[in-house]
């Protein structure tokens, strides 16, 4: 009781507080604020930087896009390496590995729900149609970052979410077999690295880490605009494959309690 | 910003967090975090960060919703207070 008492005070509190600072903001789509208009003395504001110029620098419509995977690559390149560090520590608490595992060509969907459950058809046949469109949505999410929202990240959560509902809809192994564990954890890696290696591309042509313009010598394009862009489109493939295998490899080991087989 | 729209969200978004706290059954819970996660995707989308709320619903009204489900059926379903 005291406990609850105790907390309550400290919730509101704390709440009280925020609500005392959100007063200080500027208002909503303020153009004088500090974030729009820059300091007084300190010339351009940053955004109005990435307003006017972010096109002509990398010829990236979505702004967002090119803020995230071009100015600020820095921090979405460690966003991936946490994502990746999660699904690592995941893998660590929860997976059990127990000799003599049926390896994943072993695996067999259970019969459970086979003939003459009719309510599991339903099921099965949405997610059999869904599935296949999920996917082709996750690859245009990632492709068309750059044009309209979306990107690396959420193409990547899709493309996961696709897996995980074929699990859902038949059971793990099945969601398994098309997607095994050696694969996933592969893909993850393989994600970061692709990341990284345009970043040391930049650098083995002596430039900063992920400075992409100078990869036009690579990558054979007109100008350093559309090296970045496609620079761009590279790394948010990289990112779409790690959230994709951690996505799926976070759900197989919380649904099976880290024994890959059962699930929910 | 349509006012009487972002009021509705709101609304809705302060009784779905309520609810999701004090429902006894957490696979309940759960979806009503969904729906928690679904309306903030909307309320983003609606102030005119489309790539967030893309993310929101994606991670916090898809995938997030999903993991608490999986880890719910492994654990008690009912919460003890």
């Amino acid at each position: 009781m005291v406990t609850k008492l105790t907390a309550t005070i400290a919730v509101l509190f704390t709440g009280g507080l925020l609500l005392y600072g959100v007063s200080d903001f500027p208002g909503f789509g303020d153009p004088h604020s500090p974030a729009n208009a820059g300091v007084e003395g300190g010339g351009p504001s940053i955004s109005q930087y990435f307003i006017e110029e972010s096109y002509g620098d990398t010829k990236v419509p979505n702004l967002v896009t090119s803020v995230l995977a071009d100015y600020r690559g820095y921090d979405t390149l460690f966003e991936t390496v946490v994502i990746f560090a999660a699904g690592m520590a995941i893998f660590a608490i929860l997976r059990v590995l127990e000799p003599g595992q049926p390896r994943p060509d072993e695996l067999h969907e259970s019969t459970r729900y086979s003939d003459g459950d009719h309510t599991r058809i339903i099921v099965g046949t949405t997610c059999r149609i869904i599935v296949p469109l999920a996917q082709l949505f996750a690859l245009y999410v990632v492709a068309h970052g750059h044009h309209s929202p979306g990107g690396g990240f959420q193409g990547g959560v899709i493309l996961g979410a696709s897996f995980i509902m074929l699990a859902v809809a038949h059971d793990l192994p099945a969601a398994l077999r098309r997607f095994p564990e050696k694969n996933y954890l592969g893909l993850a890696c393989v994600g970061v690295l692709v990341y990284t290696a345009f970043g040391v591309a930049c650098q083995l042509l002596d430039r900063n880490f992920l400075d992409y313009g100078v990869l036009e010598k690579v990558l054979f394009t007109d100008g350093p605009e559309m090296a970045r862009s496609h620079s761009m489109l590279g790394v948010e493939i990289g990112v779409a494959f790690t959230v994709a295998a951690i996505m799926f490899a976070i759900y197989a080991n919380l649904s099976s309690r880290g024994r890959l087989h059962g699930g929910l | 910003m349509i006012l009487s729209f972002d009021i509705i969200i709101l609304v809705f978004l302060v009784v779905a967090a309520i609810i999701s706290l004090s429902v006894k059954d957490l696979l309940s819970a759960s979806m009503i975090y969904g729906i928690y996660g679904f309306l903030i995707c909307l309320l983003w989308a609606e102030m005119g960060a489309v790539d967030v709320a893309f993310t929101e619903a994606a991670v916090g009204a898809g995938v997030s919703a999903l993991f608490l489900i999986a880890t719910v059926f492994n654990t008690q379903r009912n919460s003890s207070d």
